[in-house]
C-alpha cells in the first residue's frame, strides 16, 4: 500500500478560531483557494482500488469526499472509504445522508468517524431511493440535513447527543453542507444557505455548475446577505464525456441543471470528451473569478485521473494563495 | 386530496388568518380539555384533526403540526419528510424528484409563505419529529404545551 500523506498529523493543535485540525479548514481558513473532489466507492471489498484511485486524487486537492452511496446506489459505505483513507492519512470529507440511517446510527458514525481522524462532515439529505438501484428499500429520513446539521454541531460544541447525554471528549469537525442554486425555488436558495450555516454550516459544496450566470446572481445575493463571510463556498463542476451524456444526465440526475448552450457545444466538438473536458476546465477558471467563492469540488464519476488532468489544466493550484487576501475572518464557529 | 391541497396553498394567507384564530381559541379552551381530560380527548380530538387537515391539506398526523411555518402545506407529504425546505433535486419546472407527477412540496410552501402575514417563519429551524408523536393531535398537544409554559413562569423559556 502505497500513500500519498496529506492530512495534517494528528499531534497538530486545533488552530485558534478553527473547529478541527483538518487541512481542508485550514487551507481554507488561510484564504486559499481550495480543492476537493469526489471519490466514489468502488463495487468491491479490496481496498487497493479506494487507494489507488485516493492516490491519484489526493495530488491535487486537499480533501478527498467520500460518498453516501450517492444516487441511492449501494456501494462501500462512506464511514468504510473514511476509515481506509484516515488509516493512510489521506484528509477525507465524509458524506452523511438522512435516507439510510436514523439519528441513533448516524450519530455513532459521527463519533466513529472523528475518532478515525476524520475532520470534515458533509450532512446531506440524500437522494430518494426510487432513483437508485434498488428502489424497493426504506426510505429513512429520520432527520433531515438540517437537523442533521444541529446535530453534529450539537455533538462538537455542546458535547452532547440529541438525547443531552454527555459525550466524553466530543468530535472536532469541520461541518459542511449542499446547496444547489440551480433549482427552484431560485429566489429562496440563498435564504436556504442562510438557514444552513445557522444550524452549522462551515463550509458548503454545491451541485454541478454548469451555468455560470445562474450562479452568479446566487453569488451576488450570497455576498449581499453577507453569507460568503460566515460559510466557505466551493462549488460543484464536472466533465461532460458527450452530449448524450449529458442530455441523460439533465434527465436523470436529480437537481443538475445543463444549459442548452453546452449541449450544443459539445454536439458540434469534433472530439465530445476533449470538448467537454475542456468546458470543466473554463468552468473552473471563470468560477474562480467569482468574488465569494472559496473553492471547488471536482465530481467525475470513477474518473480520477481525468480529476486530476483537468484541476491541474485549469492552473488555480499555481495561482492559489496569491488570489485571495489572507486577513479572512477566522472567528469560527458561528 | 392533492387539488384541494395546491388550492390551500394558493390561499394560504386567509388560511392562515383562520387557522390561526382557531389555534388560539382551542388553546383559550385549555382549562375544559383539562376538565375533561386530556387522554379521554385524545383519540376523537386527533379523528377530528386527520380528517379536517387530511381533506385540506393531506395532512400525515406527524403530531407536530408547522402548517403556519411551511405556507399552510404539509412538510410530511415530501417523500424524504424534509422539514427545513427544499433538496436539490427539486425539477427546473417545479416537480419533486421522487415523483415527476407532484409540484415539490417546498416549491408550495415558499410560494404560500410570500402570501401570510408571518412570511419569515419558514425560515424557522424545525428540529427532528418525534415519532412517538405519530397519529396523535398536535391541535392538544399545543395546547398543553402553551399552558405548561405559561404556568411554569412568567416569561419563562418557551420551546425553541
Amino acid at each position: 500500500m502505497s500513500a500519498y500523506t496529506n492530512d495534517t498529523p494528528a499531534s497538530y493543535p486545533v488552530l485558534p478560531g478553527h473547529s478541527s485540525r483538518g487541512r481542508l479548514e485550514r487551507v481554507l481558513r488561510s484564504g486559499r483557494f481550495a480543492l476537493t473532489a469526489e471519490l466514489n466507492p468502488p463495487d468491491s471489498a479490496d481496498p487497493e482500488e479506494t487507494y489507488r484511485r485516493a492516490l491519484v486524487l489526493s495530488q491535487v486537492c486537499d480533501a478527498v469526499n467520500a460518498t453516501d452511496a450517492s444516487g441511492a446506489n449501494c456501494h462501500m459505505s462512506s464511514l468504510g472509504i473514511c476509515a481506509l483513507l484516515t488509516r493512510a492519512g489521506y484528509s477525507t470529507v465524509m458524506q452523511i445522508s438522512c435516507r439510510d440511517r436514523n439519528r441513533i446510527a448516524i450519530q455513532g458514525d459521527v463519533l466513529a468517524a472523528a475518532a478515525m481522524g476524520v475532520h470534515s462532515i458533509l450532512c446531506l439529505s440524500g437522494d430518494g431511493v426510487e432513483v437508485g438501484d434498488q428502489p424497493n428499500a426504506k426510505p429513512v429520513f429520520d432527520l433531515d440535513c438540517m437537523s442533521l446539521l444541529k446535530t453534529i454541531r450539537t455533538m462538537r460544541d455542546e458535547s452532547c447527543f440529541l438525547s443531552g447525554r454527555k459525550i466524553t471528549e466530543a468530535p472536532e469537525l469541520f461541518i459542511g453542507a449542499a446547496a444547489n442554486p440551480f433549482a427552484p425555488p431560485y429566489e429562496w436558495r440563498p435564504q436556504r444557505l442562510a438557514k444552513k450555516i445557522a444550524a452549522g454550516a462551515q463550509f458548503v459544496q454545491t451541485q454541478y455548475c454548469f451555468d455560470v450566470p445562474i450562479l452568479e446572481r446566487y453569488m451576488e445575493r450570497v455576498r449581499h446577505l453577507g453569507l460568503d463571510e460566515r460559510c466557505f463556498i466551493l462549488v460543484g463542476v464536472g466533465p461532460l464525456a458527450s452530449a448524450r451524456g449529458a442530455r441523460w444526465m439533465r434527465s436523470k440526475v436529480p437537481g443538475v441543471h445543463i444549459p442548452d448552450a453546452t449541449i450544443s457545444r459539445l454536439e458540434g466538438a469534433k472530439d465530445q470528451r476533449l470538448e467537454g473536458k475542456n468546458i470543466c476546465i473554463e468552468l473552473i477558471q471563470r468560477i474562480s473569478e467569482i468574488k465569494g467563492v472559496a473553492g471547488v469540488h471536482v465530481m467525475a464519476y470513477r474518473q480520477e485521473e481525468l480529476v486530476s488532468e483537468i484541476i491541474r489544466a485549469s492552473g488555480v493550484l499555481k495561482t492559489r494563495g496569491s488570489r485571495r487576501p489572507l486577513q479572512r475572518s477566522t472567528e469560527g464557529k458561528e | 386530496m392533492y387539488v384541494v391541497r395546491l388550492w390551500a396553498t394558493r390561499r394560504a394567507g386567509a388560511l392562515e388568518a383562520v387557522y390561526t384564530v382557531f389555534l388560539r381559541i382551542f388553546q383559550a379552551l385549555d382549562p375544559l380539555w383539562r376538565r375533561i381530560g386530556h387522554g379521554r380527548l385524545e383519540k376523537p380530538v386527533a379523528a377530528l384533526e386527520a380528517w379536517f387537515k387530511g381533506a385540506l391539506f393531506d395532512c400525515r398526523m406527524c403530531g407536530h403540526c408547522i402548517l403556519v411555518a411551511t405556507g399552510m402545506t404539509c412538510p410530511m407529504n415530501c417523500p424524504k419528510s424534509l422539514r427545513n425546505g427544499p433538496c436539490g433535486g427539486v425539477r427546473p419546472d417545479g416537480t419533486c424528484e421522487v415523483e415527476p407527477d407532484m409540484r415539490c412540496v417546498w416549491v408550495e410552501a415558499w410560494a404560500g409563505s410570500r402570501r401570510m402575514g408571518d412570511g419569515e417563519a419558514i425560515m424557522k429551524f424545525q428540529g427532528p419529529v418525534d415519532h412517538r408523536h405519530q397519529g396523535s393531535s398536535s391541535w392538544l398537544r399545543l395546547s398543553r404545551e402553551k399552558m405548561l409554559a405559561a404556568t411554569a413562569a412568567n416569561g419563562g423559556e418557551g420551546r425553541e
